[in-house]
């Protein structure tokens, strides 16, 4: 009995004790740095430990201006993926900036799912999105919306990210959410009528380690619910082609810890890895690995490698041999690895009338999939196909 | 027993403010006048918006692991 009585009392002599010891840490910080002006950020240091050591001078600053058109193209595993997507953005009263994307996919698709359960087709998807940043000091927020339409799918989203510059400005603290909706049809079925919710919470640290070393922490939760299958995709069950059942909710986590420095001068390195993991059962690795460097004053060239290898979602079968309460033949769920190479190379091509910078960006990646569970029924083989991805990019800032 | 026990209570206190006047003590290291190479697209930690989100897009279609990319603005679940 007297050891419980004893507790409250010795919590709240503990209590009294880091309190005075935060007051004469405050007044000590408020002191180092800066008498009355300095006094509220003072009560900040002391709750922090002073890692929060005042912001920097010059505050952050609007994007540039600048209008982007691009052509990617995506050819691998029987589905060509291309088209254009274009970027201008215009700051207002150097506090606000605007911008405006449109993105195209057409898709032309004879993957395997498609030509051994159905026939091939084309379609396409556009994808138009508004964004809007604002500055105002250290803080940087941006609000964005997109709404992305094709023939059985629609999908709308909406973005915050707020970006915060502390420690003199070495350390950017990011915070984001978005939440997306989804209509989900399927084609000559209009009876069929699904939706979809997204949400995604995300944090991230940006931090100078030196002059020339930067490194990034990101951490993002997505979470899920609604009709998250496809209506065409099916799996098998007993050799038997059954209708996908898949989890109407999901839950994942990522963290991914990014580095990147100038070893030599003109030369930079860098280095990334992700661990993603989710209630479904997937865990995912992936690692990257880049060189960077200038030829001459105009010409930027960056060479990367990149790896991601990933275990079956809990309920992914190639060809099941029980009868569960979710099957699927997703490839996506199953367990398969990837291995990229890329090269990208930025060229400052001319000046045009106006004295307007043209910047030119290509980039190439070479992908090989390799699947470890999802057998070609084609061939009774396990599958695996390579890849081609291109991007050009046309850049001027004004 | 009174003694002992506010010894044993400013232990503790005293280890907070140990570590929270080193956290104090840590000053930003690198000025601002430091900083010119880091504003250099060299040490970009991204590329431009449209490539980011183009390399976004086609892995998260293709893979079970998505987020966590640092890329703003994802969301979008098509298909």
């Amino acid at each position: 009995m007297a050891a419980t009585d004893a507790l409250p009392s010795r919590l709240r002599r503990l209590a009294a004790a880091v309190r005075r010891a935060l007051a004469e840490l405050v007044a000590s910080c408020a002191r180092r740095h800066g008498g009355a002006q300095g006094s509220s950020a003072a009560k900040v240091f002391g709750v922090v430990g002073g890692l929060l050591a005042g912001s920097g001078a010059g505050g952050v600053e609007l994007p540039e201006d600048r209008a982007d058109a691009m052509y990617h193209r995506w050819d691998g595993g029987g589905l060509t993926a291309q088209g254009p997507a274009l970027l201008v953005r215009k700051s207002i009263a150097e506090k606000v900036s605007l911008a405006a994307t449109y993105y195209v996919d057409m898709l032309s698709n004879a993957s395997i799912d498609v030509v051994t359960t159905a026939s091939p087709y084309k379609e396409t998807r556009s994808e138009y999105g508004l964004v809007a940043d604002y500055v105002y000091r250290n803080s940087h927020i941006i609000v964005a919306g997109s709404s992305s339409s094709e023939p059985d799918y629609e999908a709308r989203a909406v973005n915050l990210d707020v970006a915060q510059e502390v420690f003199g400005g070495m350390t950017t603290v990011n915070l984001g959410f978005s939440s997306g909706s989804d209509d989900v049809g399927k084609k000559n079925s209009p009876e069929f009528s699904e939706t979809a919710r997204h949400w995604r919470y995300r944090i991230g640290l940006a931090q100078i380690l030196t002059p020339r070393w930067l490194a990034n922490l990101n951490f993002e939760a997505v979470s899920d619910d609604g009709f998250l299958g496809s209506p065409y995709r099916t799996a098998l069950v007993f050799g038997a082609s059954v209708p996908e059942r898949v989890p109407s909710t999901r839950s994942s986590r990522a963290v991914k810890l990014s580095i990147l420095g100038e070893v030599v001068r003109d030369n930079v390195a860098y280095a990334d890895y992700r661990y993603f993991w989710d209630n479904w059962g997937i865990g995912a690795h992936t690692f990257g690995a880049g060189y960077r460097r200038y030829f001459g004053e105009k010409l930027l060239a960056d060479a990367y490698l990149r790896y991601y290898l990933q275990d079956a979602a809990l309920f992914y079968s190639d060809n099941a041999q029980t009868e569960t309460a979710y099957v699927s033949r997703n490839r996506q769920l199953s367990t398969f690895s990837s291995i990229s190479a890329g090269a990208r190379i930025s060229y400052r091509a001319a000046t045009l009338p106006g004295g307007y910078p043209l910047l030119v960006n290509g980039a190439y990646e070479f992908v090989s999939y390799s699947f470890d569970d999802f057998t070609d029924v084609r061939t009774g083989s396990l599958y695996s196909y390579n890849a081609h991805v291109l991007q050009l990019v046309l850049t001027t800032k004004f | 027993m009174k003694a002992r026990l506010s010894i044993s209570l400013r232990l503790p206190a005293a280890s907070v403010v140990l570590l929270l006047a080193a956290g104090c003590s840590i000053q930003p290291w690198v000025k601002p006048y430091e900083r010119e190479r880091l504003a250099d697209p060299i040490m970009s930690m991204s590329n431009d918006p449209l490539s980011d989100k183009h390399s976004v897009h086609v892995r998260e279609v293709r893979e079970g692991a998505r987020g966590a990319t640092g890329v703003q603005g994802g969301g979008c679940g098509c298909n």
